[in-house]
């Protein structure tokens, strides 16, 4: 991982998801402002495993486990797509609310994953 | 009698329900995948919370296709499952400040009553309690 696109990417991510969830909660329909923001923090996750792969051939290895980096990685990847999917069939303000969770919890798991590549505390 | 129910069907609370089943679908992929990892990789250091961690991927799992599915059957198996989830982080939360040795490496979504995850493993059962009764007494109005 490199370390101030991991920063640029928890920062858009919470962004992202602060953004949604509280639109959400003020009543709006998932429009294109939120389910695009879930979009971006999407397309940068997609950019992260591409420096995820291409990273260690420049030197730039995990310091913990590859497995369960990746664990984390796929895990990430999938949130935002289901909730983006649930944006698209049911559009009401909870959808919104959904999609805000989305980027919020790959926030939380882009944290985890740069502490699994740069900090071993064992 | 197996055609899906319409969406129409559902109950009115299901709307902000929704929010709740996403934490959980959330915390489900996260214990499990955990769990999966854990069992292939250190079982042996750790072997009794490991199969905690596993227990609760499972529950986790069936709390949240209970909380979506509808009938009686699955509003009795949520309940039972997130009760589960409550009696689990207080006990295994408990147990892992007094025996800290039985649990390195904070192994369970429960240890420290779920500190590692936000300490959302202990709201969400208390969540999913109060929308399971809110569900019932509407469907029960309507």
């Amino acid at each position: 991982m490199i370390g101030w696109y991991t920063v640029v990417e928890v920062a858009i991510a919470v962004l992202a998801g602060l953004f949604s969830v509280v639109l959400g909660l003020a009543g709006r329909k998932p429009n294109d402002y939120t389910i695009g923001a879930a979009l971006l923090v999407e397309v940068l996750l997609v950019a992260q495993v591409v420096i995820a792969i291409v990273a260690p051939f420049a030197g730039n290895r995990p310091t913990g486990s590859e497995i369960e980096f990746y664990i984390y990685l796929v895990a990430a990847l999938l949130i935002p797509l289901l909730g983006g999917f649930w944006a698209l069939v049911e559009r009401d303000r909870w959808s919104t609310v959904i999609l805000g969770i989305a980027c919020l919890a790959v926030a939380v798991m882009m944290v985890r994953m740069n502490i699994i590549w740069t900090v071993q505390i064992a | 009698m197996s055609t899906p129910p319409s969406v129409s069907a559902r109950p009115r609370a299901f709307g902000a329900g929704r929010v709740l089943i996403t934490v959980y679908a959330i915390l489900a992929i996260g214990a499990t995948s955990r769990a999966i990892y854990q069992i292939f990789t250190a079982f042996s250091t750790a072997p009794l919370a490991i199969t905690l961690s596993a227990l609760s991927g499972v529950i986790y799992v069936l709390a949240t296709v209970a909380l979506i599915l509808p009938g009686p059957r699955w509003y009795r198996t949520a309940w039972i499952t997130i009760s589960f989830e409550l009696a689990g982080v207080l006990v295994i939360g408990t147990l892992s400040l007094i025996a800290p040795q039985d649990f390195a490496d904070r192994s369970t979504v429960w240890s420290e009553y779920g500190i590692g995850y936000l300490f959302i493993p202990l709201v969400l059962p208390v969540l999913g309690m109060l929308y399971l009764r809110r569900r019932h007494r509407l469907a029960a109005e309507a």
